[in-house]
């Protein structure tokens, strides 16, 4: 019964991940695709560790550590990822309605 | 001080070596006291952390708010992502934290970046730049009303 319970968590996760995968496609700009990469996976990967907790109840206290160390880095990387595009002017898309950061910053050169 | 750092690296060393050996233990004790006696000299980011029963009590509300976000985040992604056309407004908005400590303003950014359709882009004292993936307020204000308010209740009583 518990395995089921694990089977249907670990599927959850799975769609969390593929709509994490298709976001990235689908998103107009790469600061989009940070925001659906970033936060779908987050809760895809969690769901599937607490899913393998209900297959090997021995490895809860580990799964649970590795589910801290996703909530400490993940959304770190996606800060790198979003400050460097920004940084660099990576283009936005046309439908975006306010720049705060270019206001004080300066426009680029759109390169 | 570095015990914080010391008693984080036990607890996980601990954990993930599920087990009780006296080698396992010493090898611990001995790694966990080298590393925080050598990091401490670089960075006082743990010594931000107190432990009171106030803290512990926000800590557990904090954690129940984040999870229900971090929900609702994901539900909004894929909702998005699903729907046949994507429909959005972003932009970058500033809002204002009224959070002190570093490690609090750390924990307040990586909060916002998981929460639902937001991303911190970048911080410049206590500024913080969001990319907001539908904008709802462009003002100052509103955009710290409706993005940082839920968690700075918690965190400005764990952190200061």
């Amino acid at each position: 019964m518990s395995e089921l319970i694990g089977s249907i968590i670990v599927l959850a996760g799975a769609v969390f991940l593929f709509a994490a995968g298709l976001g990235v496609l689908r998103m107009p700009d790469s600061y989009n695709r940070i925001q659906t990469g970033t936060k779908a996976s987050t809760l895809g990967t969690i769901l599937v560790l607490l899913g393998l907790c209900l297959f090997h109840p021995e490895w809860t206290g580990k799964l649970l550590l590795l589910v801290l160390f996703v909530l400490m880095t993940n959304p770190v990387s996606s800060h790198a990822l979003a400050r460097a595009s920004h940084a660099r002017h990576v283009p936005r898309t046309e439908k975006t309605v306010v720049d705060r950061l270019e206001e004080i910053e300066g426009p680029g050169d759109g390169a | 001080m570095a015990l914080n750092l010391w008693v984080t690296l036990i607890a996980v060393w601990l954990i993930a070596n599920a087990s009780l050996d006296t080698q396992v233990v010493v090898t611990g004790l001995v790694l966990a006291t080298l590393i925080s006696l050598a990091l401490s000299r670089f960075s006082n980011a743990y010594a931000d952390i107190r432990v009171t029963p106030q803290v512990l009590i926000h800590s557990g509300l904090y954690l129940l708010v984040f999870a229900q976000e971090l929900v609702r985040a994901n539900l909004h992604v894929a909702r998005l992502v699903f729907s046949p056309r994507i429909d959005i407004h972003p932009g970058i908005v500033e809002i204002k934290t009224r959070l002190r400590s570093r490690t609090g303003r750390m924990v307040l950014a990586n909060s916002i970046t998981l929460t639902p359709g937001t991303l911190v882009v970048d911080i410049d004292g206590d500024s913080l730049f969001v990319h907001w993936i539908d904008v709802e307020a462009e003002d100052l204000e509103g955009a710290t009303r409706a993005i940082a308010e839920r968690f700075e209740r918690h965190l400005s009583v764990i952190y200061g």
